[in-house]
């Protein structure tokens, strides 16, 4: 069942320092409302993974890996590959995160990143068909959170999307639905590249890309994932407070021209 | 799945496979009050989807250790039944159920008065009889009428309805066919009062002015809905008031 979550006692002292800053166009951190944090994206950082990521979102720290194997297809897409999106809130990112299965947060900061990646049609999954209905590829998209500060929805579907254009399967012929590999590797086959960005709002104020203080203390927050084309792919509000449509239009806005920015900057890094 | 041209989701008089115009709202039924143990509960019927919901509470936290000093805490569980889709769900929670519980308690507790129950639990169980597609909408409308009925002071009630997109135009309210073959889903709840949105969620694909359109056609059924369940709400406490409470006369509110 989910429950209202609890936050820190410190997070109450330290709301009045962060929501005054916020109040006067300020920040805790000296940004500006709609600046993002500096984003440092490494590709390739992990030799045994088909593809990887490891992103800074300011002092949030997340490692995307990729695995690319094979599989059983599902019975309502029987030429189709498989993708799915885990992640994993390891307990050294955080005083408040615990071993143990995902909870509530950490699922839908997967399938949030997942539909990003699902409903852009990020991947080519009908190239990654061997034998219609007995076997196809399947892509696994594991996000690590190791360092949290904040916003991680953004940084998780970064490094997710940083992972999967890196990625590099072996190239494969299918002779009467036998599948042999040959000797180079090519790419996933990727159509497109969805950029969230998540906004939140603090007394009555619209700040993008929240830090953890600010996390704490706002009243909700919203997700805007877009796509390559400007199209908005998908949407996720959370927490408990409210926004009015108009509120919401402008976050849409906003996300679509900062989604361009942080797009390019991510696919600059593929050769 | 989805852009299949072998099937028409809209017909050459402009109209969707069930006869319904583009901005229009299936028929909705919703009955107040109908399960005996519940402290509050309530009954909706949206197009083919039947769902259940029940509130317990407020009652004493348990266990003790998840209470909050200074307000109830919120709980909720949104679960489909196994035979409420084409093929058996399994009864364990899967990973969509416990993201929609929290998304859905997430759209419900803005209108709840939590403050008035320290160290307590408002329990909410939302239960999909069946599923056509808009249950979690659906699920939000009843669930509203439900913490209500039970009594729970609230700021006012939320009402919620999906909007999204098939064939390249905006349209209200997806049945089970244009949500799988249609471009995009848009679940909205609204607190229609105060005008302010409590959930929000979007998967496909929409433009920057197909999302206002989008946005603005959930908001306005929303209120529609919210109509709905101030009928149905006071239907029943009408028929209570008057002594004349009959299982025949039982709250019926055709959309």
């Amino acid at each position: 069942m989910s429950a209202t979550q609890q936050f820190s006692p410190v997070a109450k002292l330290e709301q009045k320092t962060v929501v005054d800053l916020i109040l006067k166009g300020k920040r805790v951190d000296e940004r500006g409302p709609l600046d993002y944090r500096p984003l440092t994206i490494m590709l390739g950082t992990v030799e045994k993974a088909n593809g990887s990521a490891y992103v800074y979102l300011g002092k949030t720290k997340v490692l995307a890996g990729i695995k690319v194997e094979t599989g059983t297809p599902f019975p309502d897409t029987p030429d189709e590959g498989i993708l799915t999106v885990n992640s994993e809130f390891v307990p050294l990112a955080s005083p408040t995160f615990e071993a143990g299965p995902p909870n509530e947060n950490s699922i839908e900061l997967a399938r949030v990143v997942d539909r990003g990646i699902r409903e852009s049609k990020a991947i080519d999954l009908k190239k990654l068909c061997i034998d219609p209905g007995k076997k196809v590829f399947m892509v696994f998209v594991d996000v690590y959170v190791l360092d949290h500060d904040g916003n991680l929805i953004d940084a998780a579907a970064m490094a997710a999307l940083g992972a999967l254009v890196s990625a590099k399967m072996r190239a494969f012929e299918v002779h009467n639905g036998e599948l042999k590999y040959k000797d180079e590797k090519i790419p996933l086959p990727m159509l497109n590249y969805p950029v969230p960005t998540t906004s939140v709002k603090i007394d009555g104020t619209i700040v993008l890309d929240p830090c953890l203080e600010e996390e704490q203390v706002m009243s909700c927050r919203l997700t805007v994932t877009t796509d390559k084309d400007d199209k908005v792919c998908a949407m996720q509000k959370g927490g408990l407070g409210v926004f009015t449509p108009d509120e919401v239009k402008q976050i849409v806005s906003t996300s679509i021209s900062k989604s361009r920015d942080l797009r390019e900057k991510i696919l600059s890094k593929v050769k | 799945m989805r852009n299949d041209p072998a099937v028409k989701l809209i017909d050459s008089k402009g109209l969707r496979v069930d006869g319904r115009r583009l901005d229009e709202l299936r028929p909705i039924k919703m009955e107040v009050g109908i399960l005996d143990k519940a402290n509050g509960s309530a009954y909706i019927e949206h197009g083919k989807n039947k769902i259940l919901a029940a509130v317990y509470g407020p009652r004493e936290a348990h266990p003790k250790h998840i209470a909050l000093a200074d307000r109830a805490v919120v709980r909720c569980r949104y679960h489909m039944a196994p035979f409420s889709v084409d093929e058996r769900k399994s009864p364990a929670p899967s990973r969509r159920e416990l993201e929609l519980s929290k998304v859905i308690r997430e759209s419900l507790e803005p209108a709840i008065m939590s403050e008035y129950f320290p160290r307590a639990t408002i329990d909410i169980f939302i239960e999909v009889l069946q599923a056509d597609a808009g249950t979690r909408c659906a699920g939000i409308t009843a669930a509203s009428l439900a913490l209500a009925d039970a009594g729970i002071p609230m700021r006012e009630l939320v009402a919620a309805c999906a909007a999204g997109k098939i064939e390249g135009k905006v349209i209200l309210d997806l049945s089970d066919i244009e949500d799988k073959k249609g471009e995009a889903d848009l679940p909205v709840a609204l607190l229609p009062k105060s005008n302010v949105i409590s959930l929000i969620q979007m998967d496909g694909s929409l433009s920057d002015e197909e999302f206002r359109q989008a946005l603005d056609l959930s908001t306005d059924a929303c209120r529609k809905i919210y109509e709905m369940q101030r009928e149905a709400l006071k239907l029943k406490y009408h028929i209570v008031r008057d002594g004349t409470e009959d299982k025949e006369e039982m709250a019926e509110v055709k959309a």
